[in-house]
């Protein structure tokens, strides 16, 4: 049903100025595969994710296999000021603006897909409600309506679950699965090794700017070796090696 | 009720001429209020505001008090002000109010001074706080004519403006070249703001777009409620405040600005959304 893409990186840098945070990433993603990327805070998570979205320029190497699908991305903040005056159905709806467009209002015959969006975020009752009466989970769960509305070959989630409830979580793994059952690719940050062992088949791990990739259990259970660190120029001088 | 109401403005040219010069600045800045409330960028419609002041009052000392000079400069000015302020805070380790804050006592210095170079008391007078009771015939179609324009590009781009306001880096996602949005706000928000300046000056011109918006915050949920709402509580404020200014002698912009005050005090007290009012009856901690 969907285009999912076969996402090749090659020799891929990443990073802020000229420091890199990611550094020689190759990686092939097969098409409707379910990734989850480890790494401790600041191994690049988050960035690689960003300029998976097209948010962030390489600073070398090539991503191929982008370009024709289309992408939906979930920052793990995604900035909204929780206050604005808009209803849980029009934040949902956001999601079909790749099909309508801005100019025309959002027709009657698009509240079915809305409200089915809206039910399997378990959010059914509450499409009129204001954003601003949302629990933190109730508003992570409007924002997983509006990725169900994009409908979109490759999915990015960076640390979807970081601040919400067991039940929550629970709910929208579950659609994480389903969107890979269903065909799609789908690439998540996560922290919570026991979710991703769970349910999770494939690993990307970071650390020290490099990379491994490989089925979940084969990396987490040598988890190591682990990759050699870069020793910076001028480090042996002193005697002692990390 | 009649002599009250009515004659001033039956009675009276120059009270007709300055009640469609204030309604077309409240139609065409309260939505654009609206906005800036929303992405918390009140502060920036009130750096540009000022800007406006030395750009007119360029315009003034090389033409005299020409409508199209000091409106061209005026546009320019707060232009530049609305874009430097963003770049200065992109650049620089500053947050954006301090940047905004010095913009606009930088602004207002510069333009005081600059009328003074020329002027007498009296045209300053004229650029703090407007001549809603002599403006021009052509000034009045300048303003009717903004205020048109923003009013159909608002129709228009309705939902890119909401959208760009509640979330950005999304719209920039979905929609290819979306980011021209937020400078035809910006420039949306200059235009109405040079209107506000010749009605009623350059003091009080981000009054009428902040203050009935900022009341209306007070009474829906909606955003397209809340631009309805804003542009009535403008409209009631102009004519309230032109009758009182004219039955009791007041100068009519503060007038106009201070009856949106009273809309903003009330609202803030016994607004439905989030007022004192209503979070009083919850209990502590519930959101509004």
């Amino acid at each position: 049903m969907t285009d999912a893409p076969r996402i090749m990186i090659r020799n891929l840098a990443l990073g802020y100025g000229s420091r890199p945070v990611v550094e020689q990433l190759d990686w092939d993603v097969a098409p409707g595969s379910l990734t989850a990327i480890i790494g401790s805070n600041g191994s690049g998570k988050s960035t690689l994710l960003r300029a998976m979205a097209g948010e962030l320029r390489p600073l070398a190497g090539t991503m191929d296999g982008l370009d024709g699908s289309v992408t939906s991305y979930l920052p793990q903040d995604s900035g909204i000021d929780r206050a604005f005056p808009i209803s849980v159905a029009d934040l949902a709806a956001m999601g079909l603006w790749r099909k309508v467009g801005g100019f025309v209002q959002i027709g009657r015959h698009w509240s079915g897909e809305i409200e089915r969006a809206l039910g399997l975020v378990g959010l059914a009752g509450a499409a009129r409600r204001p954003i601003a009466a949302l629990s933190g989970g109730q508003f992570q769960r409007a924002l997983f309506a509006r990725l169900i509305l994009e409908d979109a070959d490759l999915i990015l989630l960076d640390e979807p679950f970081a601040a919400v409830d067991r039940d929550t979580t629970a709910d929208l793994v579950g659609l994480v699965r389903q969107w890979a059952a269903e065909g799609r690719t789908v690439i998540v940050a996560l922290h919570d090794l026991d979710q991703v062992r769970q349910h999770f088949p494939q690993t990307l791990r970071l650390a020290g700017g490099r990379a491994t990739y490989g089925s979940t259990a084969q990396i987490l259970s040598v988890l190591g070796p682990a990759p050699v660190p870069k020793v910076p120029p001028g480090a042996f001088r002193s005697g002692t090696v990390a | 009720m009649y002599d009250i109401l009515i004659a001033p403005f039956a009675d009276y040219v120059f009270m007709r001429k300055a009640l469609i010069g204030a309604l077309a600045v409240a139609l065409g800045a309260a939505p654009i209020g609206a906005f800036l409330i929303l992405r918390r960028m009140s502060l920036t419609g009130d750096a540009i505001a000022h800007g406006i002041l030395p750009g007119a009052a360029v315009g003034y000392l090389l033409a005299g008090l020409s409508l199209t000079a000091m409106t061209f400069g005026g546009l320019v000015a707060g232009m530049a002000v609305a874009l430097g302020a963003a770049a200065v805070s992109r650049r620089t380790t500053q947050r954006e109010d301090a940047s905004l804050a010095a913009f606009t006592l930088i602004s207002l210095a510069a333009g005081v001074m600059l009328v003074s170079l020329r002027g007498s008391n009296l045209d300053l007078l004229h650029f703090l706080f407007g001549s809603v009771l002599a403006l021009p015939d052509d000034a009045l179609i300048l303003l009717a004519a903004i205020a048109t324009v923003s009013l159909l590009t608002f129709a228009f781009l309705f939902r890119l403006l909401v959208a760009d306001a509640l979330d950005p880096a999304f719209l920039r996602r979905v929609a290819k070249g979306s980011g021209v949005v937020h400078y035809v706000f910006l420039a949306l928000a200059v235009l109405n703001l040079v209107a506000g300046f010749h009605a009623l000056g350059t003091l009080m011109a981000v009054g009428i777009m902040i203050l009935p918006a900022a009341a209306a915050r007070f009474w829906t949920r909606s955003v397209g409620a809340i631009v309805v709402v804003a542009v009535v509580i403008a409209a009631l404020s102009c004519v309230t405040g032109l009758l009182l200014a004219f039955h009791l002698d007041l100068p009519p912009s503060p007038t106009m600005i201070l009856c949106s005050g009273v809309a903003y005090l009330v609202s803030l007290l016994v607004g439905r959304e989030g007022s004192v009012m209503t979070r009083r009856r919850l209990p502590a901690g519930v959101p509004a």
